[in-house]
């Protein structure tokens, strides 16, 4: 396949064949070398083929293999001529980060990590075949899929100011409950308020270093050793049942000939059924927005029960690194209604753009990269020259390199768990072998990827965390 | 007749399951599957419960087949260890499959190791070679 190196980090696919745009990669040579190996290159051609996509086909630096668009993967389609896909939001839907910032230091919840850990493993339920405390009715999950964290603030898991510091208020507006069928409900009510298994985490992180001090103050980030929470999980079943729903319904409506790849099927924006697929997919995302708020409310009480206060957990921010939305960006010149398509990517807007809350206007939108389990994550500001880069979008995390089935061959979570003690970093998990397939080697390495993104500019670096206490699912 | 094999993948699980016939290549699709979240071979065939559902071809039938597990998993606990009676016939607008799924309700005794999120279409291969089917299947961990 031709590639073309525009600079250091940067390379594009010209366009050729079927391709209405060139596809564009963001990543070192390293990095290259790594989806270089996989389908993922070929799968940012195919969704570059897709009718009314704008500018480019991008690829971040984490980026991999994935079906249909890669993961890592960002495509801006026109909201008239253009399509939306499930394929290029994934199964997933509204997968996340949300971080907390406390006015602790590692120094005083030293003594305390493991009974913190404890209280927060004994409240939010983790792991496969978990149920949600609650149970729902569906009139309740209805409401829920409409109103997204709105709902979880009513009804008192936390407060208005957390709804202040998430992506679209914790609510997507267009949102229609009706789109999810009954089969997506039903696998919603049991998992509401559960972090999942995989590569979903909740850990207490402390700040290791802050690398830009006036961004980090804004997003509530003081000094080293300042104590965080950072929280990766999504809309569960419900949100896997909406992708796979809507994948089927398209392929019956619209079939799937000269498809290259069956999870590429998409519809015109404009058209009914592109239009349930994204109120529905709406649906799903205000779901994991109530399920992150849900878990960042029980969390706060652990932390009030063991530390004998909260002690000012307030949110940095909520992403969905899974996600498709209506934007405004320039083509040619001109400011165009699109239908951005982030697939494990993390919108990335700079201090310029009027949906950003107040607080980050001077600085960027937090964008929270979380690495793999047990290593450093980042926090980096949103920058304006995103835009033009890849709609203002950057990387979601580290990104596997190797098989689950090769790291449970390679390694024990029992010896992970105490290699990561001997570096002070507690670990609960809910199996052995979800922590051994989940081992930090299987991944590729997080710094890399995050320097990537601040040497092109799709994120700007503010502070290096790293966990002092890990709960898998 | 070796039932499948696991094959390597860097994100997720890739399976190859193999039968006589489509139905029974089909079957072991099923426990392909379910050995990524739980030892099908230790769990009881103590509850059955019915599939009947239709496809467009043959590849969104055998997504369908395979969703059927991580629902009855995630709504009714049910862990499957057998699959009987697999009959794939056509039907209007595509074909139809009916299958009995004997298995138990998760239980504390029932040890999970990981999570399907998700069956996929990606690298999906249903092919008949000399005398047997062979299924490919990755599905999103």
């Amino acid at each position: 396949m031709e590639l073309k190196r525009i600079d250091g980090n940067t390379w594009e696919i010209p366009r050729q064949g079927a391709m209405r745009v060139p596809a564009r990669i963001y990543a070192s040579h390293k990095l290259l070398k790594a989806v270089q190996g996989d389908a993922t290159l070929l799968q940012a051609r195919n969704v570059a083929c897709l009718p009314g996509i704008r500018r480019m086909s991008y690829v971040m630096p984490d980026a991999h293999q994935g079906y249909g668009f890669p993961i890592g993967g960002v495509a801006a389609f026109d909201l008239d001529e253009g399509v939306i896909s499930p394929g290029g939001v994934g199964y997933d839907i509204a997968c996340g980060v949300r971080l907390l910032r406390t006015d602790f230091t590692v120094a005083d919840v030293e003594g305390k990590r493991g009974e913190l850990l404890a209280e927060i493993v004994k409240e939010v339920p983790a792991g496969v075949g978990k149920s949600g405390v609650t149970r729902l009715s569906l009139a309740v999950l209805r409401e829920i899929l409409a109103k997204g964290a709105e709902w979880a603030v009513d009804n008192g898991y936390g407060t208005p100011g957390d709804l202040d510091r998430t992506e679209e208020r914790g609510r997507m507006r267009d949102a229609d409950p009706a789109g999810v069928s009954a089969r997506a409900l039903e696998r919603g009510i049991p998992q509401l308020g559960t972090l999942g298994s995989g590569n979903h985490f909740l850990e207490i992180q402390k700040v290791d270093k802050i690398l830009d001090a006036v961004a980090a103050k804004a997003f509530g980030l003081e000094s080293e050793g300042q104590v965080l929470v950072m929280i990766h999980c999504g809309s569960r079943g419900l949100g896997h049942q909406v992708a796979s729903d809507y994948i089927q319904a398209m392929e019956n409506e619209l079939g799937v000939e000269g498809l290259p790849d069956r999870e590429l099927v998409a519809a015109p924006f404009r058209s009914p059924l592109g239009q349930r697929y994204y109120r529905a997919m709406c649906a799903a995302v205000n779901y994991a927005f109530a399920n992150r708020q849900m878990i960042a409310h029980w969390v706060r009480g652990a932390f009030a029960r063991v530390m004998g206060s909260a002690g000012g957990m307030r949110q940095v921010y909520d992403v969905c690194h899974n996600v498709a939305k209506q934007e405004s960006h320039e083509i040619d010149g001109r400011e165009t209604r699109l239908c951005v398509h982030r697939k494990g990517a993390t919108r990335s807007f700079g201090p310029s753009r009027r949906e950003l809350p107040e607080a980050y206007r001077g600085v960027g939108q937090p964008v929270i990269i979380p690495g793999s389990m047990g290593t450093a994550s980042y926090l980096l500001a949103g920058t304006d020259e995103a835009e033009a880069l890849s709609f203002g979008s950057t990387a979601h995390g580290a990104g596997r390199v190797m098989s689950r089935h090769e790291a449970i061959r390679r390694f024990r979570g029992e010896r992970i768990r105490d290699d990561l003690a001997a570096r002070g970093i507690e670990l609960r998990a809910a199996s052995w072998k979800g922590v051994a397939e989940e081992a930090s080697e299987a991944y590729k390495d997080v710094d890399e990827v995050v320097r990537v993104s601040h040497e092109v500019g799709l994120g700007r670096i503010v502070a290096r965390v790293v966990p002092v206490g890990v709960m898998k699912g | 007749m070796e039932r499948y094999r696991i094959l390597p993948h860097a994100a997720d699980g890739k399976f190859r399951a193999f039968g006589r016939t489509l139905e029974e290549a089909f079957a072991n699709a099923a426990l392909a599957t379910a050995s990524f979240m739980w030892e099908w071979d230790k769990v009881a065939p103590a509850r059955a419960e019915a599939v009947d559902l239709r496809g467009r071809d043959p590849e969104q039938l055998l997504y369908r087949f395979l969703e059927e597990i991580l629902y009855l998993f995630e709504t009714r606990r049910f862990v499957l260890a057998a699959v009987e009676g697999v009959v794939i016939e056509p039907a209007p607008e595509g074909r139809r499959l009916r299958a009995v799924f004997r298995g138990d309700e998760l239980g504390s005794a029932t040890g999970l190791h990981g999570e399907v999120k998700a069956i996929t279409y990606n690298e999906m291969r249903i092919e008949e070679d000399c005398g047997g089917w062979m299924i490919q299947v990755v599905v999103d961990l």
